[in-house]
């Protein structure tokens, strides 16, 4: 359970007027419980990567299936936290995480513990009855997550979510994001155009080439993560100070700029 | 636009020249004699008509008691309209079948002036309330329809994603996503129509036979009574000027309640 597979995945979009290859032959594997970053240049495909196994995009050929079985519509065993957020203007924090909660039908009383928990592991307990307008961008990612967590869902799909969000921001959510996904793991698959944090957050780092977007490399980083003790560093810096990070991060910017012309940030 | 923005009171001063110039130039054109008056009655004429109107009987009716007629067919028209066009709206915004059955018969629909309405009117629903009510609704409904289908369609397309992946039903879709979104342009269409189901009361009083200001000026159409008419002209256009400004104080106050919430 909670596995992702892409099959000898192409994706053409307007295939009826001339149509523009964005995907080609995309085969990835990703474990049960395994985080996996993918990053390459603007307009390489990644996100359509991950709008095909939210259900969003269907592929041209080849297949994408999640846990063995073949995707063909969204729902809410694929949990999405997107770069806008997409939260319901006109729902408050608690009605926002809470609406697929009753989709399930669950009781009201199995409901509010659920809501209770997922405020509390984003910190947001005391914003339950705000409205999202109400929040800064770093806790609207926040009630986006807790949406996305509180589904128990099989994988969880994340289309660059702190790309809107300012720099500190944004350390203090990827900070946030490895205590959760040390509290509670989960299958992720991570889109991100950012190198350091893909090699911060991720187990392995998909990289692309520019369109059509191809999976170029996948660098495991697992095994020096746990060699060199990255996980003792409780700060994003004091990682991205060792040596071992600076050498993959500057691994893969070279692989990515070999992509010629291509536009990393 | 061009210019600079005016006070309050400069936009009054400026706005009472215009009635002042208006009226100015009617009662010249009729005090003068250029135009007769049995072409054009004078602005004097009108007015003391219409107080005259305000408590004598004119066709079996004071002024205001055919008012109070022509408003009750009007809100009931405007009512239906909404009731039938806003859901019928939503649910051509969310299932694609029904919006390609249904766009093209209201596309040409919706072109027949609702007076056009007026002998089927009569035919199907009858002189009473069912046939002008029809045609009140047939000039406000296209506006509740079309306002609820754009914002039903045109909703931020991450919502609609969100609400999918959040395994979120149709009928919960509609409610509580596509609802709530397009209650802006909704409310914009409701105004709409509320201004067009007014404009189409005349047409439809055409085929009343007891009372009413279309009624009314029919008449006095047939009695030759020009200030009569008149005065019902200027009743029907103050009274759709004050619905007017009430409904967008109403739109006004909705979406600053919004701007607060959304």
């Amino acid at each position: 359970m909670g596995s992702i597979r892409f099959d000898h995945v192409d994706k053409v979009f307007g295939p009826n007027t001339g149509g523009i290859k964005a995907l080609e032959d995309i085969n990835l594997k990703i474990g049960e419980k395994e985080f996996v970053a993918i990053v390459g240049p603007s307009g390489c495909g990644k996100t359509t990567c991950l709008r095909m196994v939210a259900g969003f995009d269907a592929p041209s050929a080849g297949v994408v299936s999640v846990s063995g079985k073949p995707v063909t519509a969204p729902g809410p065993d694929r949990a999405v936290v997107f770069q806008q957020f997409a939260l319901f203007p006109w729902k408050t924090v608690r009605e926002n995480i809470e609406l697929g909660l009753r989709n399930k039908n669950l009781p009201a009383g199995e409901r509010a513990d659920l809501v209770a928990n997922a405020l509390k592991l984003m910190n947001l307990e005391s914003h339950a009855a705000a409205f999202p307008h109400q929040l800064s961008g770093g806790m609207q990612q926040r009630v986006a997550i807790a949406r996305a967590y509180v589904l128990d869902p099989e994988v969880l799909l994340m289309d660059e979510p702190f790309g809107a969000l300012d720099a500190q921001t944004r350390v203090v959510m990827q900070e946030e994001l490895v205590r959760l996904a040390r509290v509670n793991p989960r299958t992720v698959l991570f889109i991100t155009h950012a190198v350091e944090e893909a090699v911060y957050l991720a187990d392995r780092v998909a990289i692309m080439t520019r369109r059509p977007g191809r999976i170029k490399e996948v660098l495991d980083i697992r095994a020096i993560r746990q060699a060199e003790n990255w996980d003792k560093h409780p700060r994003i810096e004091d990682v991205m100070d060792l040596e071992s990070f600076v050498h993959l991060r500057t691994q893969i910017w070279k692989s990515l700029r070999e992509e010629k012309g291509a536009n990393v940030i | 636009m061009n210019g600079a923005p005016l006070s309050f009171r400069e936009t009054v001063a400026w706005g009472t020249l215009g009635v002042v110039l208006f009226v100015g130039l009617w009662t010249l054109l009729t005090a003068s004699g250029i135009v007769p008056r049995q072409f054009l009655p004078t602005p004097l004429d009108v007015i003391q008509r219409m107080l005259h109107l305000m408590t004598s009987p004119f066709a079996g009716a004071t002024l205001p008691q055919h008012l109070a007629s022509s408003f009750q067919r009007y809100a009931v028209g405007v009512l239906l309209a909404a009731l039938v066009g806003v859901p019928l709206g939503l649910l051509m915004g969310w299932f694609r079948l029904l919006d390609d059955i249904v766009t093209p018969i209201f596309d040409g629909l919706r072109f027949i002036a609702p007076i056009a309405w007026v002998p089927f009117a009569a035919l199907w629903f009858g002189t009473g309330i069912g046939g002008p009510v029809m045609i009140i609704f047939a000039g406000a409904f296209p506006p509740c329809l079309i306002n609820a289908y754009r914002g039903a369609r045109f909703v931020e397309p991450r919502l609609i994603e969100a609400a999918r992946m959040l395994g979120t039903g149709n009928t919960r879709t509609i409610l509580e996503i596509l609802l709530p979104a397009a209650t802006p342009s909704i409310v914009s269409g409701l105004r709409v129509s509320a201004g067009l189901g007014w404009q189409s009361l005349v047409g439809a009083e055409l085929i009343v036979a007891a009372a009413g200001v279309g009624f009314m000026m029919v008449q006095a159409q047939a009695n030759v009574a020009t200030p009569t008419v008149m005065a019902g002209m200027i009743a029907i256009g103050i009274v759709g000027m004050i619905i007017d400004v009430l409904l967008r104080q109403g739109e006004g106050w909705l979406r600053r309640r919004r701007g607060l919430e959304a």
